[in-house]
């Protein structure tokens, strides 16, 4: 679904991600994991069009990602649900919504996807009138999913969800991430949580200083010796 | 009762009156440059010269094309969401990454262009469109139908915006902007798009207060200097890019704009507003609603 | 250092030495507006320079020109008098406005807008008062009878001016100079970059902040009352008004904000460029010129935002980093 080939993005003349090679198929969960400062949220923010690539290419079900304006990559399919959540904190939950549904595709399916997502998250149909701003940190997170889940896409990014937040929370984020990938999204998510987060996905890539250092599917990940050492602390 | 009907002189009740109907058309004003401030980040210092723009495109539509008013007034509207537009398109968007100093010195040139095109173009006569309103008598009040149809109309245009802003997708990612500018594009929303749109809307608000203000005042190509300063005064009082203050502000200050007329002429109006503003710079240095926002 | 003030030294004495030499009247006009305007603009920098944007000082020069007309023409004050009068004036009016915005922290969009109605005000005020400053038709001070032309500061000789406006021009540059010598420019520069931190530096960022608004303002006014004498008319649109601060605003914007010369770089552009305009359309083309000025300053603007010296300078690599971000 999803390939990334030799891929090189930073900021200005820093170079943050050097020659990466990724892939994300239909149906899977892919993990990133790796250290502070690696590059993970670059590579999400790259792929979603925040910030466009040096070089190498990126194909959505084989349509060029990169050739496409940045404000048309959503229709591509990928919705990404940014790192610190990025609510609009002076809109209600209704309004957070709806700019999730903005595109011309979306707002056909508005009602629909409302009543996933309130399916999804009941918690938000309560909190549908009151600011974003004011809602508790997990509430955040699910109103940002829910956000992302508005535009009926095929491949949802994650960068960080459990970020920020309190462990029985942590917990409840990754319970429902195995909730939306059980209803057939593609799922790619970022984490420095690495023990919950293989728990999760079937593949995962080691990225660390821009490179992708080792990847494999969860169990072959865990039982890494460096990713045991210093990930896992076992 | 009557001794309270005594202090309350009917004249001082007419100018209260007054300036509650000369507060709609100010507030409209302010909410067109608190819109463009709050989503663009930039001030039009030539706002009041669009308005300008406006009463001409009326004055010549109706006086000299011979179209009744209520025709003339869409095309002037629209003639200044396009001025607006333009504006943007060309002066604001090639320097939206510029210091914020020179967006601002800009549009002051812009304000010079227009100012002479003005001057070129239509001359430095006063003009009007020659439409007397009759007036309103309430027992020993009166109230020019002009000025009640200013009032009337800039509500209407503010909840026509607030509608848009509220239940449209477009008017939602304008509230939306000023909050989160960079992830915009995550929700699919072209910004500049999104400016473009504002900018017209801005236009628009300023083309719907220059009908409303062709009844009631000649056209000059200086007329603006009447009218910007006091809505600069106005969106600073009630918060660059706060809709709410600048509504509240525009009606203080129409207050004593009218009031401070009562005495003298209009002009110390002004000058009476503006010593009022630097009062409340030091009482509410952070404008009205600063709390609330 | 030495060749440079040898280059300073020549210079003036060339420009002393020009009247005397030259004396086509026209062109001694022209420069002694350049002079007069020059140190205006150079007030009007010396507040800019560390971000303070204003679009006041049509106000201050305004209050500056009418006051001493004024007091000329109804109480028979001498501008002699009636100069440090109006100049005290516009320095009280500049300290009201300023003082708020500083103390508050008004800054940027804010203190523009601020400013900007000040300017407005001051027009508004002088337009009310027709029945005494003439309104909008202008105004022009009473002519001295003969004899008494240096007690009424009236000269009908150009060269006289001129000496005058150059006096006060390098009065002006000594200033920014001494501003830009001065403890309180690296207070300000601190300022200007980040005010917090400078406030825990124990500056006191309000009164080095009114003390620059003062010099500025108190110069403007100078620049307004020498603008009233010399032209012997004034009206609210030449020396008041939003126009009359966008004006400055805009020259110093063209010549450089951040080198002593900027201003008069600045101010030897757009009147040189604004006569050309002017002879060139003639009287017929009321207008032409302000709006081919306008379209010229927008380009300008969008093109060369650090002014034509500045930018030459920059290439030239003499000027150390501008100081004070915008």
């Amino acid at each position: 679904m999803l390939e990334l080939r030799s891929l090189d993005a930073g900021y200005g003349s820093f170079q943050a991600l050097f020659g990466i090679n990724l892939d994300v198929k239909a149906g899977e969960a892919v993990g990133v994991i790796g250290p502070n400062g690696a590059g993970k949220t670059t590579l999400m923010r790259v792929i979603s069009g925040l910030i466009r690539p040096g070089k190498g290419t990126i194909t959505m079900e084989g349509r060029d990602v990169v050739a496409t304006p940045s404000h048309r990559i959503v229709d591509l399919g990928i919705a990404h649900v940014p790192e610190n959540r990025r609510l609009f904190p002076r809109l209600t939950v209704d309004d957070n919504l709806k700019m999730g549904a903005y595109m011309p595709g979306a707002r056909a399916k508005y009602a629909e996807r409302l009543e996933f997502v309130f399916d999804l998250f009941p918690r938000m149909k309560e909190r549908r009138s009151q600011m974003a701003g004011t809602m508790s940190g997990g509430e955040q997170q699910m109103c940002a999913i829910g956000r992302a889940l508005m535009s009926d896409p095929k491949l949802l990014l994650l960068d960080e969800p459990s970020a920020g937040l309190a462990p029985v929370v942590v917990q409840q984020v990754f319970e429902l991430v195995k909730r939306i990938r059980s209803g057939g999204l593609t799922v790619l998510i970022v984490e420095q949580n690495v023990q919950q987060v293989l728990k999760v996905v079937d593949r995962a890539y080691l990225l660390e200083a821009g490179t992708i250092r080792a990847s494999g599917t969860s169990e072959e990940m865990m039982k890494t010796d460096t990713i045991k050492q210093a990930y896992l602390g076992v | 009762m009557q001794a309270f009907l005594d202090i309350f002189d009917i004249y001082l009740l007419e100018a209260v009156v007054n300036g509650i109907l000369l507060g709609g058309v100010l507030a409209l004003l302010a909410l067109g440059l608190n819109l463009i401030f709050g989503v663009i980040d930039v001030t039009w210092i030539c706002y009041a010269e669009l308005v300008m723009i406006g009463m001409y495109g009326m004055y010549y539509m109706v006086q000299v094309f011979g179209l009744p008013y209520w025709v003339a007034a869409p095309f002037a509207i629209l003639l200044v969401a396009a001025l607006g537009a333009a504006l943007h398109y060309i002066v604001i968007a090639p320097l939206l990454t510029a210091p914020p100093i020179n967006q601002l010195l800009a549009t002051g040139g812009v304000l010079f262009i227009l100012q002479s095109f003005a001057t070129v173009a239509f001359g430095i006569d006063f003009r009007n469109l020659g439409i007397r309103l009759p007036v309103l008598a309430i027992g020993e009040m009166h109230f020019s139908y002009s000025r009640l149809l200013a009032f009337i109309a800039a509500l209407l245009g503010m909840l026509a915006v607030y509608f848009f802003m509220t239940r449209t997708y477009t008017g939602t990612a304008i509230r939306a902007i000023s909050q989160d500018r960079q992830i915009m594009s995550l929700m699919g929303v072209d910004t500049k798009r999104i400016y473009l749109i504002t900018s017209a809307l801005g236009g628009a608000l300023a083309g719907l207060a220059a009908c409303l203000l062709v009844l009631q005042y000649d056209v000059h190509p200086f007329v603006g200097l009447s009218f910007g300063p006091i809505t600069f005064l106005i969106c600073v009082l009630g918060g660059l890019g706060n809709f709410v203050g600048g509504f509240i502000a525009a009606f203080v200050f129409a207050e004593i704009i009218s009031l401070g007329g009562l005495f003298s002429d209009l002009e110390w109006g002004y000058v009476l507003a503006f010593a009022f503003f630097i009062v409340m710079m030091f009482i509410r240095p952070a404008g009205l609603l600063a709390r609330r926002s | 250092m030495n060749s440079r003030h040898a280059a300073w030294g020549i210079g003036l004495a060339a420009l002393i030495a020009l009247p005397f030499v030259y004396r086509d009247p026209y062109h001694l006009h022209i420069l002694v507006l350049i002079l007069i305007w020059s140190f205006a603009y150079t007030a009007w920098s010396i507040m800019g320079r560390f971000g303070l944007v204003s679009l006041g000082h049509g106000g201050f020069m305004g209050v500056g020109a009418y006051i001493t007309a004024l007091l000329w023409n109804h109480l028979g004050v001498s501008p002699w008098i009636g100069i440090p009068v109006s100049m005290v004036a516009a320095g009280i009016l500049a300290l009201i406005v300023a003082y708020p915005c500083f103390r508050f922290r008004i800054t940027g969009h804010y203190f523009v807008l601020v400013t900007l109605a000040l300017s407005g005000i001051v027009l508004q005020v002088i337009t009310a008062t027709r029945d005494y400053t003439g309104g909008s038709l202008g105004y022009t001070p009473n002519r001295a009878p003969s004899g008494h032309g240096l007690m009424a500061l009236q000269f009908d000789d150009k060269t006289t001016w001129y000496l005058i406006a150059l006096a006060v021009w390098v009065l002006g540059l000594l200033i920014w100079r001494w501003v830009d010598r001065s403890m309180s420019r690296y207070a300000m520069e601190a300022i200007s970059e980040d005010e917090d931190a400078a406030a825990a530096a124990g500056v006191n960022v309000t009164a080095e902040k009114l003390k620059i608004t003062l010099i500025s303002a108190l110069m403007t006014a100078l620049a307004g009352a020498l603008y009233c004498q010399y032209q012997m008319f004034i009206s609210p649109d030449t020396v008041s008004g939003i126009a009359v601060s966008l004006q400055m605003v805009f020259a110093v914007i063209v010549g450089g904000l951040y080198v002593s010369l900027g201003p008069t770089v600045g101010a030897v552009i757009t009147i040189l460029l604004a006569e050309v305009l002017r002879i060139g359309f003639g009287t017929k083309a009321v207008g032409w010129d302000n709006l081919v000025y306008g379209v010229l300053l927008v380009i300008f603007i969008i093109f060369l935002p650090k002014g034509i010296l500045g930018s030459v300078l920059d290439r030239l690599k003499t000027q150390p980093k501008p100081s004070g971000s915008k």
